[in-house]
């Protein structure tokens, strides 16, 4: 990956595999993420990009190699640490809440920056609503920079698929993470919803927040990517910036090779 | 009494009460097979096969070999009737919801039973009138116990004999194996779905019928019985066939024993202390079964 | 913002009926029957947090309410506390039950938690039967002292009703806080999506823990406030049955919302009563008619309302309102 010249990597995996009975889903890749650079993880389907993020995010156990956040290894914590920790990701299906409108939904993703418990809450004790106060502004902030600051009050699950998708990027964000996985964001997007999406993305290493994405769409990638690693049956087999890793043949026969092998 | 036919006697009672468990849990692994659904309502089928059974034979006046098929009949239908009114309408429910509505039905169906039958236990007579079984000076079991394990071992050879040579055994297997695949070939869950309940239903009915000679028939027999057959299904593993009945006659042992050497008050405890035990240790039981949901 | 408001409005408006309430009804019957109501609303207030709001379930709470009450009675009978101490105590003791049976139970989803609940609710119902030297077994426990507060004996049932009602009072303040509050998103992102709370750095085994023993405690108080207004403690109403009416009052008032609890309390109470003389009619020794009857509305309910009476209204009054704006 692009050179110690960056300095520390903020994420690196060494070895990371993943195992489901006899099926090998990630077999030991070794990643590093850079900070404040675009990073991105492709692959044809089935590649084991998902189950990386699954990794990352602390909703699967590895079954064996490490992961690094920073100095700190955080293969098997729990997910609930991981996202203390400074890592937030949103889902390939768009894990939005029920039965909550837009506001609250960004509101949780505020949880790991606020503070107030149960039995403060149900006692009305004055801190509670004040800090109540101070996240919903950050919240509002967080989903007027994805566009969706009239929707705030709507009901999560009845909007749109593709604004579902930014209110979980919302979600995300306001959390300020240091590390943001986003697992394939552009899916179900609409060609104007994705530039908006792409010039989002590009804005937030100069947030401080670095981007890891998964996804599909070549053009997207390509676009606003800084590093490329590309995934195959579960193994790294290139990594590079965007342009050397198109031309790269091994890559070209992994996409090519599985359309020819689905005839 | 001695310490050695004390034994045996809490083996003898053990074996025949766990029988009557592994039937039990052997009808709540075939609807969670089929449907992912923990029927809750099970031990009513048991009291309703006992109580109709009563009802035919001694109101009735019906010999035992008509008023049995008859009865066994009749849970099959109460089983099939629950899922039709009960089950069917739930569609994509969760599975706690379903969960309530089997116990909502399961209470409906002794509140039904309390205003048909009464509050009395009913006396249901054995199949066979004989002596009791005596082993030296201790008295071992009556001779009930004998049915109740034969006709243990008969069903559970049947429901082999069904789930491996009978096209509907082989299609529920199918729908709890791969309910798409099986859809794909042609079978309908949903019809499976409906003869799960209604097999399960005539388990429970012969089990009921089985053991109200030895212990009481009332409208409140089936509640306890029910937990602890579901008991012991998790025990031996949710899902699996085998497990149920592995499951339920070592319950019935452990009960029995218990009960014997221990303290007969506590007896009934044993059942859920495994219980809490299994989940909180192995919830996939002894014989694995599904993973939980 | 305006739906605080309406909730304030909504909580002064039930203080005012609290209080003319038992003005306007003045036979003791029907007093009687509002204490009762007042009981079974504050165990269906703990009951909500944790089904409505979590997502959990409980088949055994019917306990809670047992170690509470049997608490009260063993030290104030057997050992001459001060009952309003014994309550506290109470309420300690079943907090401390409930987290460690909830720390592994609450690990478990879907039937394996219904199951893990019942069986603990019969395992404990069971120990109040059976260990006679603590709890007097079937026969219990009698001869509870009355409650007393600032010297005046709470001996009738309006004292006892002011008592009750101000508990489910502030229970259903504490939920209104709740709800809308960084812990109540929680417990509903949880009852949601646990995956997805858990990225989002909740950590849900501790909330969900945490709701159960909350929860445990409202239930410990009603059951204390039982037994005292019963003057005895015994097992029979702290079990298998009670606890599915407590889920039946839970699922008929409404999940997640926080006038479900009185509502269902007070409509599966009512209903009780009502169905009881109609029970004599077709059973002279009574048929318990309220048994089917709950079966029936439990199954009625899940398939058609299935959030139950005041969750389903204030859906219907969201979306009325919506429409209006709209139009």
């Amino acid at each position: 990956m692009a050179a110690a010249a960056n300095g520390e990597a903020i994420l690196e995996t060494v070895g990371l595999t993943k195992r489901f009975g006899g099926l090998v889903a990630v077999d030991t890749v070794d990643l590093a993420v850079w900070p404040n650079r675009i990073t991105a993880i492709i692959g044809p389907n089935g590649a084991g990009k998902t189950t990386i993020f699954n990794m990352l995010s602390g909703v699967l156990r590895p079954t064996g190699g490490t992961i690094r956040f920073g100095k700190r290894r955080i293969d098997g914590a729990p997910a609930y640490v991981i996202a203390r920790l400074g890592i937030a990701r949103t889902f390939q299906n768009v894990q939005l809440f029920e039965g909550m409108s837009v506001l609250e939904n960004v509101m949780i993703g505020r949880h790991t920056r606020t503070r107030a418990g149960m039995m403060a809450a149900a006692l009305g004790l004055p801190g509670v609503a004040r800090e109540d106060r101070t996240a919903r502004g950050a919240c509002m902030e967080a989903l007027a920079f994805v566009g969706l600051a009239e929707r705030a009050n709507d009901d999560a699950v009845s909007l749109p698929f593709g604004q579902q998708r930014l209110a979980e990027v919302a979600r995300a964000l306001v959390a300020e993470p240091r590390l943001v996985l986003l697992d394939e964001p552009a899916a179900g997007l609409n060609t104007h919803e994705r530039t908006g999406l792409a010039a989002m993305v590009s804005a937030l290493p100069e947030r401080g927040i670095t981007p890891l994405l998964v996804d599909h769409d070549m053009d997207l990638v390509m676009d606003i990517s800084h590093d490329v690693a590309v995934l195959n049956h579960g193994r790294k087999i290139a990594e590079g910036p965007p342009r050397q890793v198109q031309s790269d043949p091994r890559v070209i026969e992994a996409y090519l090779g599985e359309e020819v092998a689905t005839c | 009494m001695s310490t050695s036919s004390q034994i045996l006697q809490c083996i003898f009672t053990g074996l025949t009460v766990g029988s009557i468990y592994a039937i039990i849990a052997l009808g709540f692994t075939i609807i969670y097979n089929a449907t992912d659904i923990v029927n809750f309502a099970q031990g009513e089928f048991v009291m309703l096969g006992a109580m109709i059974m009563v009802t035919l034979q001694t109101v009735v006046g019906l010999p035992v070999w008509l008023a049995l098929p008859l009865s066994i009949a009749a849970g099959a239908i109460v089983g099939a009737l629950l899922e039709r009114l009960a089950i069917r309408p739930l569609r994509q429910a969760s599975i706690l919801t379903a969960i309530i509505v089997t116990i909502g039905a399961s209470i409906f169906l002794r509140g039904v039973a309390m205003i048909a039958w009464g509050r009395d236990a009913k006396v249901l007579p054995p199949f066979t009138k004989s002596g009791a079984l005596f082993v030296g000076q201790a008295y071992i079991m009556m001779p009930q116990s004998l049915w109740v394990l034969g006709v243990t071992l008969v069903v559970v050879v049947g429901l082999m004999a069904f789930y491996s040579r009978a096209l509907v055994g082989k299609a529920m297997r199918a729908v709890a194996i791969n309910r798409y695949g099986a859809q794909l070939v042609g079978i309908s869950p949903s019809r499976m779905v409906f003869w799960s309940f209604a097999l399960s239903g005539a388990l429970g009915a012969m089990a009921g019928i089985l053991i109200a000679p030895i212990t009481f028939a009332g409208y409140s027999m089936g509640t306890m019985l029910g937990l602890k057959g579901f008991a012991a299904a998790i025990f031996g593993g949710l899902g699996s066939s085998a497990g149920a009945i592995v499951g339920g006659i070592i319950l019935g042992l452990l009960e029995s024993f218990a009960g014997g050497f221990v303290s007969s008050g506590y007896k009934d405890a044993v059942a859920f202390l495994i219980l809490l035990a299994v989940l909180f240790i192995k919830p996939t039981g002894m014989l694995g079964g599904k993973a939980g949901r | 913002m305006a739906r605080k408001r309406t909730t304030h409005i909504a909580l002064a408006g039930f203080g005012v009926l609290l209080l003319v309430a038992p003005l306007v009804v003045r036979q003791p019957y029907y007093q009687s029957i509002m204490v009762v109501i007042g009981i079974n609303a504050l165990a269906v207030a703990g009951l909500n947090l944790l089904m409505g709001y979590a997502g959990q379930v409980s088949l055994g709470h019917a306990a809670f309410l047992g170690i509470g009450g049997y608490a009260s009675a063993i030290l104030t009978v057997n050992h001459g506390i001060n009952p309003w101490l014994a309550i506290l105590a109470g309420v300690a003791v079943t907090c401390v039950v409930a987290w460690i049976i909830g720390v592994p139970t609450l690990r478990l989803h879907g039937h394996y938690l219904a199951i893990a609940t019942l069986g603990f609710g019969i395992i404990v119902n069971i120990v109040f039967v059976e260990w006679r030297g603590l709890t007097g077994g079937q026969s219990g426990i009698a001869g509870l002292p009355e409650l007393r507060l600032a010297g005046i004996a709470l001996d009738s049932h309006l004292r006892l009703y002011l008592l009750v009602w101000g508990c489910v009072y502030l229970a259903t303040i504490a939920t209104a806080n709740i709800q809308h509050s960084r812990a109540g998103r929680a417990l509903r992102a949880i009852s949601s999506s646990e995956i997805a709370a858990q990225t989002a750095g909740i950590n849900t085994g501790r909330y969900k823990v945490q709701v159960f023993v909350l929860s445990a405690a409202l239930a410990a108080v009603a059951g204390s406030m039982r037994v005292h207004y019963m003057s005895f403690a015994n097992p029979e109403p702290f079990g298998f049955a009670y606890s599915i009416e407590l889920v039946v009052m839970a699922v008929l008032g409404g999940s997640g919302n926080v006038w479900g609890p009185v509502v269902g309390a007070g409509a599966i109470t009512l209903l009780t009563e009502v169905l009881q003389p109609l029970g004599k009619m077709v059973r002279p020794s009574g048929a318990e008619l309220h048994v089917p009857a709950f079966g029936l509305i439990l199954v009625l309910m899940l398939i058609f309302l299935p959030r139950g009476v005041t969750t389903s209204l204030a859906l219907l009054t969201q979306r009325l309102r919506g429409a209006r704006r709209a139009g």
